[in-house]
């Protein structure tokens, strides 16, 4: 049985796209999965009996070291800011391309701590900070150095000791170019390094948590169980920062997206299912309950989804347990048609990430092709005609072009660049100055405009002589040209809309990032958890590819 | 060092605040980037043409034809290559075209050899003395490495060069001599089993 990859009108709405969740394609899974077999190393710990220093981390394999340089510094509490704003940050991070010399670490020393006002170098690959959870890390420190092991109810409402507020890579303030590494086969897959540095500060907050309660009791305290460490994260605070990101890189967004569509179309066409492996999925949903019920927002938003999702996971456990026979033609196929009828979004995309888990066959292949190389695909084939690239844009973009841009409602927000950060912010045109500068991120607008203006052009005219006349849509032309051949690259939304809500399209890149608890701030912010039961560094030559759905505080 | 990514997202930004479309932008950020890449003073020239954009006018060329004149006032280097780029499938033909002042040529340059890696094809320029050539965009070779780019030039020759060998057969014959010297002759044994078919193998 042949099945069909799914709709991009129905999969790449922005409700659908903020109800992913993390899977075995997802970013984080798929570093451990790759470094697993390296050698990991802390090569340098120098903190003062409070915690303040250089600490020094390292993957390697032969030739190749990655090592994690991070500063940890004092700040005022007042000081202390998840906003992009901030200029203070409990810790500073920076992944070096090989062994930092004593010059490069005090190079470092001076710039990592300034962020985005730094200068980095062609050797480093990735940049970051970290905010400490105040509550949750004194708590720790105060029970360690007592002797005592800290209390897990509220290690489970935080679920870490510390939260970076922005990674970068890719050439940012410095940083090395993609182009410089990207032949390296380690990091194919998008954001190896990224998921590397969070990785490492993952270890290095719980190596300063302990070096800090020994310090302050050196007779009495204890370690924090490595159990307990395993339970926790790294937390991250995201705004707005990523959402053009998914706009701008429109065949890597395809590239995941196919990815995990492709794994969805092959296991609903697996005929006969081994019992090993529905019984493996089947574990996995009812583990994953814990990451449901322990998932705190004081969003209203979310509480909701949570609440359908529990609601509609446990109808899901029921229906296979007590209506279900995996050994009948197609399970997979059977399940998901039945997620379609008897469950929300949140759930549909919930199960269709746990399919995944007993299929490495499906999923490994597929890791290496969620990487892109967008410059490739830049160059507009002006050769092809007007009627062409109206055919594409009636297929491609059919609900797009049913929205009536005239009415308020659907263009009622504009993006911009802030100029106190240079960060991306949205805001409501009719209220707000600054609209002429906005940033071309209102693809549906265009996109609909673009057709307005082909219906009046001749079906024979060449691109380049329509181009000649209408440059102001030049960009989408690109991108009409692109979706052709990537049918998963656009958002199939509109984006300047009254009723947007922007953390849809962060969750999105967070679930493959592989994030788990989102719990949005506001509309425009969220915060998030990565590599909450994760293997610890010294674990991961051996490892249980589960562990996401065994969280146990 | 700023890195190339810096320098894309600031000159597509840059060439926006210069009046210049998002999608005209984004071209310009692309081809300031390869220069930069190659080594030629991308940044440098960009900036002085836009400074000079504020205070002098420009001729736009959206139409490419075989001789091009802007008489009194030179062209723009960004739209001149955008035309290009656009139309080069169908200029291509003509084999040699001529522009007649053009403004801050080198800008003009990074257009032309992303248009050899469209078509395929070498493209040979003369910016009044010096001599340029574009490979399929995998590099820019030209006499002017640490020179300074002209701000106008009088007069470019672009010509497409077509694929072909740039050694005699005499040369390529010598060489493949040489190298036949790497292969084993085979007896009647090896004739029969080293391919595995024997000797026929029709069916």
């Amino acid at each position: 049985m042949k099945i069909k990859l799914r709709d991009p009108n129905i999969i790449m709405k922005l409700s659908r796209l903020g109800s992913f969740h993390q899977s075995k394609l997802s970013f984080l899974r798929s570093f451990l999965n790759e470094f697993k077999d390296w050698e990991y190393k802390r090569d340098l710990f120098d903190l003062d009996k409070n915690g303040y220093g250089e600490a020094v981390y390292s993957f390697k394999k032969e030739t190749r070291v990655y090592s994690l340089v991070c500063f940890a510094n004092k700040i005022d509490d007042e000081e202390r800011s998840d906003r992009v704003i901030a200029t203070k940050w409990d810790a500073a991070f920076t992944l070096h391309d090989g062994v930092p010399t004593k010059d490069d670490i005090e190079r470092l020393k001076n710039e990592v701590p300034k962020q985005e006002v730094g200068r980095l170098s062609f050797k480093e690959l990735t940049l970051s900070r970290a905010n400490k959870s105040v509550r949750v890390f004194n708590h720790v420190v105060e029970s360690l150095s007592n002797g005592e092991q800290p209390d897990l109810d509220l290690l489970s409402k935080v679920g870490y000791l510390y939260r970076t507020t922005a990674v970068y890579g890719s050439g940012k303030f410095g940083l090395a170019d993609r182009f410089r590494i990207k032949n390296r086969e380690e990091i194919n897959g998008p954001f190896r390094l990224e998921m590397m540095l969070v990785y490492l500060v993952r270890q290095f907050t719980f190596d300063q948590v302990n070096h800090v309660a020994h310090y302050k009791n050196p007779k009495k305290a204890v370690k924090l169980e490595e159990k307990i460490c395993k339970n926790l994260g790294i937390g991250n605070s995201t705004g707005l920062g990523m959402a053009p990101f998914i706009v701008n890189h429109p065949t890597l967004l395809n590239n995941w997206i196919l990815s995990r569509e492709t794994a969805l179309k092959k296991i609903r066409e697996i005929e006969k299912v081994e019992n090993k492996d529905s019984k493996l999925f089947v574990e996995c949903v009812k583990k994953s309950l814990t990451n449901i019920t322990s998932w705190n927002t004081d969003s209203e938003y979310q509480q909701k989804k949570i609440k359908f999702l529990l609601k509609d996971v446990e109808k899901f456990i029921n229906h296979i347990e007590k209506k279900f026979n995996f050994e009948s033609k197609y399970p997979f196929n059977k399940i998901y048609i039945w997620l379609e009828k008897e469950t929300c979004e949140e759930c549909i995309e919930y199960i269709v990430s746990i399919m995944m888990e007993p299929y490495d066959n499906i999923t490994e292949p597929l890791v290496k092709n969620m990487s892109s190389d967008e410059d490739k695909y830049f160059n507009i084939p002006t050769h092809r005609t007007v009627k062409e690239l109206r055919n594409i844009i009636e297929n491609k973009y059919s609900n797009i072009l049913d929205i009536n841009f005239k009415k308020k409602e659907n263009h009622q927000n504009f993006w911009f660049i802030s100029k106190n950060k240079e960060e991306p912010r949205l805001a409501n045109r009719f209220e707000e100055n600054g609209s002429e500068l906005e940033q071309p991120l209102a693809i549906a607008r265009d996109i609909k405009k673009l057709q307005e203006k082909l219906l009046l052009s001749k079906n024979d005219l060449s691109i380049a002589e329509f181009l000649s006349s209408n440059t102001e849509l030049r960009h989408v032309v690109r991108r009409a040209f692109i979706i052709e051949k990537f049918p998963y690259s656009e958002i199939q939304d509109n984006t300047i809309s009254k009723n947007i809500i922007p953390i849809d399209m962060l969750r999105l890149k967070l679930s493959f990032f592989g994030a788990l608890k989102f719990d949005p701030r506001s509309d425009k912010w969220l915060r998030i958890c990565m590599f909450q039961g994760a293997p610890l560094p010294n674990e991961l030559k051996n490892y249980d590819k589960q562990w996401v759905y065994k969280t146990n505080i | 060092m700023r890195s190339l990514s810096e320098i894309e997202t600031t000159v597509k930004r840059a060439s926006r605040a210069a009046g210049f479309s998002w999608g005209i932008s984004e071209e310009i950020a692309k081809s300031v980037r390869l220069l930069e890449l190659f080594g030629l003073p991308g940044i440098k020239n960009l900036n002085q043409y836009y400074k000079d954009k504020e205070v002098k006018k420009f001729e736009n060329l959206n139409l490419i034809s075989k001789k091009n004149l802007a008489s009194l006032k030179p062209y723009c280097p960004i739209i001149l290559g955008v035309s290009f780029l656009d139309q080069v499938r169908t200029i291509e033909i003509v084999k040699k075209i001529k522009f007649i002042n053009v403004a801050y040529p080198i800008l003009f340059l990074s257009f032309l050899s992303r248009a050899s890696e469209i078509i395929g094809k070498k493209i040979h320029i003369k910016i009044d003395k010096n001599e340029i050539l574009l490979n399929l965009n995998v590099n820019i070779y030209s006499n002017l490495f640490n020179q300074d780019f002209l701000v106008v030039a009088s007069k470019i020759e672009v010509e497409f060069i077509e694929n072909q060998d740039s050694f005699t057969e005499s040369d390529w014959q010598s060489l493949y001599k040489l190298s036949e010297s790497t292969f084993v002759e085979e007896n009647d044994n090896l004739k029969q089993g080293a391919a595995g078919a024997g000797l026929t193998d029709n069916d």
